[in-house]
């Protein structure tokens, strides 16, 4: 059973950071992502609106994981950082492109189309960089004493190239069901028409990664089918099925907030489906998360500070997505 | 490009680079995010037109400059466990919760208010929205505190002890956050970032005045900045030499290398006003100084001894032509600032503070001063402590990750391509935005945008309207 103590309580904190992130930046760089396929200014304009005062906050959760990655699990960033140099720093670049679009589109007109690339490639290279991180994660990393010891190119395999793939699949649907929840006509009929198609390509690359993975390691393997933890583990898949069946439904009633959220629903499943192949690790195969954890008095004096400021931090987050609530109209350009 | 450089030194490089950068955002948006909560809170005082067109217009450069910081700032997060693993595991106990801290109070706070700072006006009504702009404002000066206090521990580490893995970790966290170097350094940072942005927005008034002395959004504004430049100018000369004073004795090495003292002094150091250190020879060449001063400065008194690099090994020297020089370029800037100061209260007396063409002129030469002290002081402070990030007890070159030298140059030359590009448009965008004067009516970021939208009351609308007349 899991043991309750505070490196557990951490890596809790630490995945439930890391999910907040792919909940909040996850449509953000689906958007991105799906911006090619709208090519008209206005309707740029309106995906942009639709995230314009929000995406700062959502890439601050980005943060708070990496930090408080550093902080509670020092070891682990420390080998898993040299272990994904290339995919974190294609990332950062990423994350630079894109943030600076959601500013500079709007100061310039004979520039914009320049931006609208840097937006659109920018997210999808951050989402790509993210999918093969979490791939190079999951098949193992070199480790030897306290350091990385693999190459620089360890990260480049064709199950981190399938996970780059999938989660870029997996934004985009979470961005057009967003743009299905928060836009109207013309826009939110091609975004309906986008959900069918991305929602079936997540599917398949659900399907393949989770068949994929068991063969990365035997332990994966053991975890998922051995007698009795296919107890637990069985619910997963039969959840992600009745997940998929709502989500067929609702997109074909043409449900305005529903196909989003049982978006999510998919993704906090395929996440939990992550966590049980992990668990105890935070580097697969050698470093547990009692290995790498800080000390106890560094993980409790960051505990009180959690326990206090996420609460508020939720809170006054929900209240500014209440401000923005609500359909972004098409007419209401920028000038 | 970088054949033939180890791979710390490019990572070195990378760090700095990528710091410089990014620090000169942060410097700007603190200080301009307590500009505009004063400018709304004048605005609610007095309902004076002027202010609010003011808080618009300095809200779309914040705009525009805070995103430039939020994204150079997330490589800088990761940037520890990529290139400085070593580090991060060995420091990562102790100075990990102090940015996760940072992250908690700070960055959520200044990114969660942010959206409704910039397009929530007409949404939720003026005095809901400026308490969105004060929390941008006080998250700025918490991300400050707790940045500023990781840094200083580095730079002088007390309350930590070292564990079986050799990892430093937290005896006391009090000493640990108020390490000794901690409140002069951040108080020197703070001003700095205060009088940067008062020098921005003076030289942008002076523009305008310039072209137009009857302007009123500008002639407001350059009277502001420069009752910052009069007032805090020679405030932070005294931080500074409170500053210099702490670090003379917590760091004594980095002030003789901002010295420039290769010899040891038994009675009464010089002052050294130029020169060019000779690192190699352990000498000032073409010194230029002042007989006995350098003790009067630094001990006050005259013939106080004061010993030099030579009582140090090699080995623990810093870059000291770097130091020596930057600290000289960061001192010459706060005194031109001090001057600007100085001139406009004159002008002011005189009654000709919007007409002096002069005055203007010298206001708008000084836009970047207060960027470039910030640099100087950084590299000041940090090239002096080498060869230590966390002084006296580890080593920069124990800090570094187990990378290939290709592979850092590599990943230097994407960030210095991208950051040309990237940032330079954005200065020139910021430099546009400046370019036109602040009128009648001036809008907010797509202010437009939230008004058409669902989910606004009458009243908000009606005062927002009111607002806008």
């Amino acid at each position: 059973m899991i043991p309750i103590d505070l490196p557990t309580i951490w890596a809790f904190i630490i995945a439930f950071a890391v999910f907040v992130y792919v909940v909040m930046d996850g449509f953000d760089l689906g958007l991105g992502i799906l911006f090619p396929l709208f090519p008209k200014k206005e309707d740029r304009d309106v995906i942009m609106n639709s995230v314009a005062p929000v995406w700062d906050g959502n890439e601050t959760w980005l943060v708070l994981g990496g930090g408080g990655l550093m902080a509670a699990f020092p070891l682990a960033y420390a080998v898993l950082m040299p272990a994904l140099y290339t995919p974190m720093i294609v990332m950062l670049l990423g994350l630079v492109f894109r943030g600076v679009a959601f500013e500079f589109r709007w100061r310039t007109t004979r520039e914009r189309n320049r931006w609208d690339i840097a937006f659109a490639g920018g997210s999808l290279l951050a989402t790509l960089a993210q999918g093969i991180a979490l791939g190079a994660i999951l098949q193992g990393i070199q480790v030897s004493g306290r350091h990385y010891a693999g190459g620089w190119w360890d990260w480049l395999t064709p199950f981190s190239i399938l996970t780059g793939v999938a989660l870029v699949i997996g934004y985009a649907l979470l961005g057009a069901t967003w743009l299905v929840m928060k836009t109207e006509g013309e826009l939110r009929d091609r975004a309906y028409q986008l959900s069918w198609l991305l929602l079936v390509a997540m599917l398949c690359a659900i399907g393949i990664v989770s068949i994929a993975t068991p063969f990365l390691h035997v332990q994966y393997t053991h975890r998922w089918f051995a007698w009795p933890n296919i107890i637990l583990t069985a619910p997963v898949p039969v959840a992600v099925a009745a997940v998929t069946v709502m989500l067929l439904r609702s997109l074909a009633n043409k449900y305005d907030y529903q196909p989003f959220f049982l978006t999510l629903a998919l993704f906090a499943l395929s996440y939990a489906g992550l966590g049980i192949s992990m668990y105890p690790y935070i580097v697969p195969q050698s470093i547990t998360i009692w290995q790498a954890a800080s000390p106890e008095n560094s993980q409790l004096f960051m505990l009180v500070g959690v326990a206090i400021l996420i609460p508020l931090i939720l809170g006054y987050t929900a209240w500014a997505y209440w401000v923005f609530r609500g359909k972004v109209k098409a007419e209401s350009g920028y000038h | 490009m970088f054949e033939g450089w180890d791979a710390v030194v490019l990572a070195r490089a990378q760090f700095a680079f990528t710091m410089s950068f990014h620090i000169v955002f942060p410097a700007f948006s603190i200080g301009l995010a307590s500009y505009l909560a004063v400018l709304e809170a004048l605005w609610l005082w007095t309902r004076r037109e002027v202010y609010i067109n003011l808080f618009n217009y300095w809200l779309k450069i914040f705009a525009v400059a805070f995103g430039m910081g939020v994204v150079s700032g997330i490589v800088m997060s990761y940037q520890f466990g990529t290139n400085w693993s070593a580090f991060s595991d060995k420091t990562g106990p102790v100075i990990g919760p102090l940015m996760a801290y940072e992250v908690l109070t700070a960055f959520f706070l200044e990114a969660g208010f942010l959206g409704v700072m910039l397009f929530g006006l007409d949404r939720v009504g003026p005095r809901l929205h400026f308490f969105a702009t004060l929390m941008v404002a006080v998250g700025t000066l918490i991300s400050a505190f707790w940045i500023l206090s990781a840094n200083s521990w580095m730079q002088t580490p007390t309350g930590h002890a070292l564990n079986a893995e050799g990892q430093f970790i937290a005896v006391d966290w009090f000493k640990v956050i108020f390490n000794p170097s901690f409140p002069y350094r951040l108080v020197h940072m703070v001003l700095a970032a205060y009088l940067t942005t008062a020098l921005v927005v003076g030289a942008v008034g002076a523009w305008h005045l310039l072209r137009d002395p009857h302007l009123a959004g500008p002639r407001v504004m350059f009277s502001m900045a420069m009752w910052m430049a009069t007032i805090v100018a020679p405030l932070q000369i005294l931080a500074g030499d409170q500053h210099g004073l702490n670090t003379l004795e917590h760091q004594p090495v980095k002030i003789m290398a901002m010295e420039g003292h290769f010899q040891s002094h038994k009675d009464g150091a010089p002052l050294i006003l130029f020169g060019w250190p000779n690192q190699a020879a352990g000498r000032m060449d073409y010194a230029i100084e002042v007989p006995k001063l350098g003790s009067l400065i630094l001990k006050h008194s005259l013939d106080a001894p004061m010993a030099g690099l030579d009582t140090v090994p090699r080995e623990n020297w810093p870059p000291v032509p770097i130091t020596f020089w930057s600290f000289r370029i960061m001192v010459g800037m706060g005194l031109l600032m001090m001057g600007l100061g100085l001139l406009s209260l004159l002008m002011r007396f005189r009654g000709t503070l919007y007409n002096s063409r002069p005055l203007h002129m010298f206001a708008v030469a000084m836009a970047p001063s207060g960027f470039i002290a910030v640099l100087a002081g950084w590299i000041t402070t940090e090239t002096g402590r080498q060869p230590y990030t966390v002084y006296g007890l580890l080593r920069t070159v124990d800090s570094a990750s187990p990378l290939a030298a290709p592979a850092v140059a590599s990943s230097l030359i994407a960030f210095i391509i991208v950051y040309f590009v990237v940032f330079t448009a954005g200065v020139i965008y910021l430099l546009r935005l400046m370019a036109q004067p602040p009128h009648h009516g001036e809008e907010g970021p797509r202010s437009d945008v939230p008004a058409r939208a669902a989910g606004i009351t009458p009243a908000a609308g009606a005062v927002a309207e009111g607002a806008a007349r």
